[in-house]
């Protein structure tokens, strides 16, 4: 799968470990030769682009309202995407995503409420699952794991 | 920032969950339609949601949900000229196929998203289930 295109969905940045989360998978993908897009609503981007002011761990950063404009539009479309979500909202997000993107889904579901809301999803996908909301270490772990059977 | 964001509209419900969004446009509309994820309205917005999207008609309003990522879902209506563009539009095309589905391999066609019952569309869901 490398090459693939990946885009890392974050929806909002209320739970602290979505933005550690993101530029850490945007750079772990990156260094494993995929062509990662990091979408996000203005306040999760303004809180990435501070963290990685030079670019170095996120290189390409959009709009997520308008990235999922060009997928309808059929401008853009992805191989792989990542949907952060906490929320009702970031879930009901990520099942849009899933009916209008031909990308293999793998939702990030975390916070307080994460194994509840990784219920309610109805989608395919594969879920990534942590009750965590400030420490991130459980939930890089099992994106280790995942990212280690992508690259197979 | 979405055209809605810009136009004259009355919110009937803020903040709660998508199915709640659902269940009150079923409940407080004299029609229901029922839309694909990205299904277009007025000048650019592309409803987010969850299948079966429902948006409804009461006299000249269109009423339909509007969700936001760190708001969650809300109930919105809208009631101008392109409302009733936009219910003529619905009342149209409503005999669409029912194509929608939460499965992968879906493509939504943005303003020519196909309409469904509601019945198809959970028709459809089970049988991609089994």
């Amino acid at each position: 799968m490398t090459g693939a295109k990946v885009l890392l969905m974050m929806g909002c940045p209320e739970i602290p470990i979505q933005t550690s989360i993101a530029l850490y998978l945007s750079h772990k993908l990156t260094n494993l030769g995929f062509d990662v897009t990091v979408a996000g609503t203005t306040a999760a981007s303004k809180l990435l682009k501070v963290s990685d002011s030079d670019g170095y761990y996120v290189k390409k950063l959009v709009d997520l309202d308008k990235t999922i404009v060009d997928i309808i539009e059929k401008r853009a479309d992805f191989d792989i995407c990542f949907a952060f979500m906490h929320n009702d909202a970031g879930m009901t997000y990520a099942t849009t995503m899933s009916s209008i993107s031909q990308a293999r889904m793998y939702s990030i579901v975390f916070g307080r409420n994460a194994e509840t809301l990784a219920e309610t999803i109805e989608f395919d996908c594969e879920k990534i699952v942590a009750q965590d909301v400030h420490n991130p270490v459980r939930l890089k772990n099992k994106l280790d794991k995942v990212m280690e059977e992508i690259v197979i | 920032m979405s055209c809605i964001e810009q136009m004259k509209y009355t919110i009937h419900l803020q903040r709660i969950s998508f199915k709640e969004a659902r269940e009150y446009i079923e409940k407080n509309s004299d029609e229901v339609y029922y839309v694909s994820p990205g299904y277009k309205i007025f000048k650019d917005y592309y409803i987010i949601g969850i299948p079966p999207i429902a948006v409804g008609a009461k006299g000249n309003s269109l009423i339909f949900p509007y969700t936001k990522p760190c708001y969650g879902s809300f109930v919105l209506s809208i009631d101008n000229e392109d409302s009733i563009k936009e219910i003529d539009r619905l009342r149209q095309t409503g005999k669409g196929k029912a194509t929608t589905s939460v499965k992968k391999g879906k493509s939504s066609e943005s303003s020519r998203a196909p309409l469904a019952s509601y019945e198809d569309m959970w028709k459809n869901k089970s049988e991609k289930l089994t």
